[in-house]
C-alpha cells in the first residue's frame, strides 16, 4: 500500500503539488490524469523520490521512503516512462537485467528471469535478447521498458505515460497487456496520462488533478456519474459520459440469465461494444459467450440502456 | 584519352580533370632534378632523360592505362587499383631515376623528385582517395588498407629502394637524430593529449552539469586557441622560466623557459577547447529519457555518468580527441622552435640551409603520422557508433 499524506512541492513561491493526500491500495491500478502542468508527473516523481518533497511524506507498506537512500528505494520500484528510455548502447537482455545486476542477483537467475519477463511480453528470447533498441519496433520497444521496470520484481509500478508514443492501435494492445501483467504479478501500479479514455480503461480507481490538488479520488464509474467538480466533469467528457459509462462493465458482468437468438458476443467485450453491435446488426438482444464459447446468459439493448442511465 | 572515355561510356568528369593534370605534369614539367649537391639548384630532367628508354615507355603506357580507367570506370575498386599501380609506378620510377643518376660512390649528388612527379602522386593519390571514400569501405578494412600501405612503405625502406632519392639521403646523414625526435614527436604529442584527456572530460563532465560554468570554461579556452602557437611559447618562457628558477624540483624534472616543458604546455592548452567541447555536446546529446530511467531505476550519480552518459557521449568524445591528435602532431613541428625538438627541428635546420629535402625529411613523416592517427581513430568511433542510434 502506498500512503500519500499531504503531499506538497513548491519551486520558489508557486506550489506544483499541494498538500496532496491519496492512499493507493495494494494489487490495483491507480492512474493519476489531468492537463499538463497539473503537477501529475511531478506528484508521481515524489513517490520514487526523484522529486523531493517540499512537505509531507509518502508511506510504502506502512514506512517513509525517506528512511533509506534514494537509489535504494527506487531499486524497490519498478519505473517506466513515455519513450521508454531504454539504453540505446545496450542489448535488450543487458537493458532488462539492469536492476537485477544493481541489487546483486547471480547470472542464472538474471538470465531466467529476462527468459520469463521476454516470453511473458510476448518476445522470443532467442530472437530479441541480443538485439540493440533500435532494432525494435515503437510497440517492442516499449514492451522492453515495461519489462526492463518489472524485471526486479517490484511491489510497486510507477509509469509516467508509458503509452504516450504509441499509435493508437498498439496502444490499446499495450493496455490490454498491461492489464493482463498487473493481474498476473499482483503488482500495484500507479499510471500518469493525460488521456481519460486510458485513466477510465485501465484505472480501478482515478485521481483528477488540476493545479497542483486532486479535485476527486474514486472509481472510474463514480466520477462519470457523481464528479465532485465542474473540472472533472468537464474533464470526464459530458457528451459522451453514458457511454464511458457502458465501457467500463464487461459483457460477461451484465448479462443476465436466458437464452438469446441474437448475435454472439465475447463476455470481455465492453457493454459499449455489445450495444454497438447490436445497432449494426438490428438486434435487440445478444447471446454472451465465455472464453471457450460457453453460453453465459444475454443481454438485451433495454437492460444496456439502463446501466447508461445518471445513476444507472 | 578523350577518345578512349568516349568509347568506354560516360566520362567521369574528375577523372578527366585529373589524367589532364597528369598528362601536363608527365609531359611538362620535370620529373626528377639533378642537384651537384644539397644547396645547389640543379637539372631538370624529364622522365625520358633520366631513365633508360623501355623504362620510361613502360611507365607511360601505365600511367595513360591508369588515366584511361580514372576517365572512363566508373567502378571504384578499378579505379583504386588503377591509382595505387599509378602510384607504385611513379615511385619505383622516382627510385630507378635516383639509381641511373647516382654515380657509384658519390654521396654529394642529390636526386629529387621534381614538380612532375610530386604533382603525379598528387593527382593518383586523389584518385585513390575519391574512389576509397566511394568504396566506403567499414572500419576493419580501413585499419587493414593502412596497416598494408604502411608495411610496403617499411619494405620499400628496408630493402633500400629509395636510398638514392634526395630525402633518403638526408635520413641517412641523420638516422640516429630522426629515431629520437621521432619518438620525441610522438611523446609530445600524445602526452600532451593524455594530461588534455584527463583534466578535459572532467572539466567537460562539470561543464555539462553547472550550465553556469560552460559558458565562462568555453568562452576562456575559446581565448587559449586564438592565441599564436608562437606567441604562446614566448608567453609561457617566462613564468616556467621563473618557477624553475624558483623552485629546485622543478628544474630538476626538467621544467625550464625553453625546451620540452613549454611545448607540452602549450599543446595541452590548445587540447582543452576540442575536448571540453566535444564532452559537453556529447553529454547533451545522450537522451534525456535514458538518464531519467537510469535514475529512476536506482542508478547513483556515479553509476549513471559511467554506465549510460560516458559510453554514449564516447564517439563524439572520441571526435574531439581526433581533433587534437591531429593538430597536435602538426603543432609538435613548432616545439623545434624553442628546443622542444621532434620532426620540427628538420624542417627548421632544412629552412634555415635552404635545404628543401631536409624540411622534407620532417614534414613528410609528421604528415603520415597525423594521416595513421586519423585514420586509426576514425576506425575507432566508427565502430563505437554501429550500435548507437
Amino acid at each position: 500500500m502506498i500512503a500519500i499524506e499531504n503531499l506538497s512541492k513548491r519551486y520558489g513561491g508557486t506550489a506544483v503539488v499541494d498538500a496532496v493526500s491519496l492512499t493507493v491500495p495494494d494489487n490495483s491500478v491507480t492512474v493519476i490524469v489531468g492537463t499538463s502542468g497539473s503537477g501529475k508527473s511531478t506528484l508521481l516523481r515524489m513517490i520514487n523520490r526523484l522529486v523531493e518533497p517540499s512537505g509531507g511524506r509518502v508511506l510504502l507498506d506502512g514506512r517513509d521512503t525517506r528512511a533509506e537512500p534514494a537509489h535504494v528505494l527506487r531499486r524497490r520500484i519498478g519505473y517506466a516512462i513515455q519513450g521508454n528510455g531504454l539504453f540505446p548502447h545496450r542489448t535488450v537482455a543487458e537493458n532488462i537485467a539492469t536492476v537485477p545486476r544493481l541489487i546483486g542477483w547471480d547470472a542464472a537467475r538474471i538470465r531466467a528471469r529476462v527468459d520469463e519477463l521476454l516470453a511473458v511480453f510476448q518476445l522470443d528470447a532467442a530472437a530479441f535478447g541480443a538485439k540493440f533498441p533500435h532494432e525494435l519496433s515503437g510497440g517492442q520497444q516499449q514492451r522492453v521498458g515495461v519489462a526492463r521496470a518489472l524485471a526486479a520484481e517490484p511491489a510497486v509500478l510507477l509509469m509516467d505515460e508509458p503509452f504516450g508514443a504509441l499509435d493508437p492501435i498498439i496502444r490499446a494492445k499495450a493496455q490490454d497487456d498491461l492489464l493482463a501483467i498487473q493481474r498476473r504479478y499482483g503488482t500495484t501500479i500507479v499510471l500518469v496520462t493525460h488521456d481519460m479514455d486510458e485513466a477510465f480503461r485501465l484505472g480501478d480507481r482515478v485521481a483528477v488533478m488540476n493545479a497542483g490538488r486532486v479535485l476527486q479520488y474514486d472509481h472510474p464509474a463514480v466520477l462519470l456519474t457523481r464528479p465532485a467538480d465542474p473540472f472533472v466533469a468537464r474533464l470526464a467528457g459530458s457528451a459522451d459520459r453514458a457511454l464511458k459509462l457502458l465501457s467500463l462493465v464487461t459483457a460477461g458482468d451484465a448479462a443476465e440469465p436466458g437464452e438469446a437468438d441474437g448475435p454472439a458476443v465475447a463476455a470481455s467485450a465492453s457493454l459499449r461494444e455489445v450495444l454497438s453491435e447490436l445497432l449494426w446488426a438490428g438486434a435487440d438482444r445478444a447471446a454472451v459467450r465465455g472464453p471457450d464459447g460457453e453460453h453465459l446468459g444475454r443481454l438485451t439493448v433495454a437492460a444496456i440502456l439502463a446501466r447508461g442511465r445518471a445513476g444507472g | 584519352m578523350a577518345a578512349a572515355g568516349g568509347a568506354l561510356g560516360p566520362v567521369d568528369r574528375l577523372g578527366a580533370l585529373l589524367a589532364g593534370i597528369g598528362a601536363l605534369a608527365f609531359l611538362g614539367l620535370p620529373f626528377v632534378v639533378a642537384k651537384p649537391n644539397r644547396i645547389l639548384p640543379g637539372d631538370a630532367l624529364s622522365l625520358a632523360a633520366a631513365l633508360p628508354g623501355w623504362q620510361a615507355v613502360a611507365c607511360a603506357a601505365l600511367l595513360a592505362a591508369v588515366a584511361v580507367v580514372a576517365v572512363g570506370v566508373r567502378e571504384p575498386r578499378p579505379r583504386l587499383a588503377a591509382a595505387l599501380a599509378g602510384i607504385a609506378a611513379v615511385a619505383l620510377c622516382a627510385a630507378a631515376a635516383g639509381d641511373a643518376l647516382t654515380p657509384p660512390g658519390n654521396h654529394v649528388v642529390r636526386i629529387a623528385p621534381g614538380a612532375g612527379c610530386w604533382l603525379l602522386l598528387v593527382s593518383l593519390g586523389v584518385l585513390a582517395a575519391d574512389a576509397l571514400a566511394k568504396e566506403r569501405p567499414g572500419p576493419a578494412a580501413r585499419i587493414a588498407f593502412l596497416a598494408a600501405v604502411a608495411g610496403v612503405a617499411a619494405l620499400a625502406f628496408a630493402h633500400g629502394t629509395f636510398d638514392h632519392l634526395s630525402v633518403m639521403r638526408e635520413y641517412a646523414a641523420n638516422a640516429a637524430r630522426f629515431a629520437a625526435a621521432l619518438r620525441r614527436h610522438v611523446l609530445l604529442a600524445l602526452g600532451s593529449l593524455v594530461a588534455a584527456v584527463a583534466v578535459a572530460v572532467p572539466l567537460g563532465i562539470l561543464c555539462h552539469r553547472r550550465p553556469r560554468l560552460r559558458a565562462g570554461v568555453l568562452a576562456t579556452l575559446n581565448l587559449v586557441q586564438t592565441i599564436p602557437a608562437v606567441a604562446l611559447f614566448g608567453i609561457l618562457m617566462v613564468p616556467l622560466g621563473a618557477l624553475a628558477a624558483a623552485v629546485p624540483l622543478a628544474a630538476a624534472l626538467g621544467i625550464a623557459g625553453i625546451g620540452a616543458a613549454p611545448a607540452v604546455v602549450a599543446l595541452f592548452l590548445y587540447s582543452l577547447l576540442p575536448v571540453v567541447a566535444n564532452t559537453v555536446v556529447g553529454l547533451a546529446r545522450v537522451a534525456p529519457a535514458a538518464v531519467e530511467a537510469a535514475r529512476g531505476m536506482g542508478m547513483t550519480r556515479a553509476q549513471v555518468l559511467r554506465g549510460i552518459e560516458l559510453p554514449l557521449a564516447l564517439p563524439v568524445i572520441l571526435t574531439g580527441i581526433r581533433i587534437v591528435l591531429v593538430q597536435n602532431i602538426g603543432l609538435v613541428t613548432i616545439a623545434a622552435l624553442i628546443g622542444g625538438g621532434g620532426l620540427g627541428a628538420f624542417v627548421f635546420q632544412g629552412i634555415g640551409q635552404t635545404a628543401i629535402d631536409l624540411v622534407l625529411l620532417g614534414a613528410i613523416p609528421t604528415v603520415a603520422l597525423a594521416f595513421a592517427g586519423a585514420v586509426l581513430l576514425d576506425a575507432l568511433i566508427e565502430t563505437l557508433e554501429r550500435n548507437r542510434q
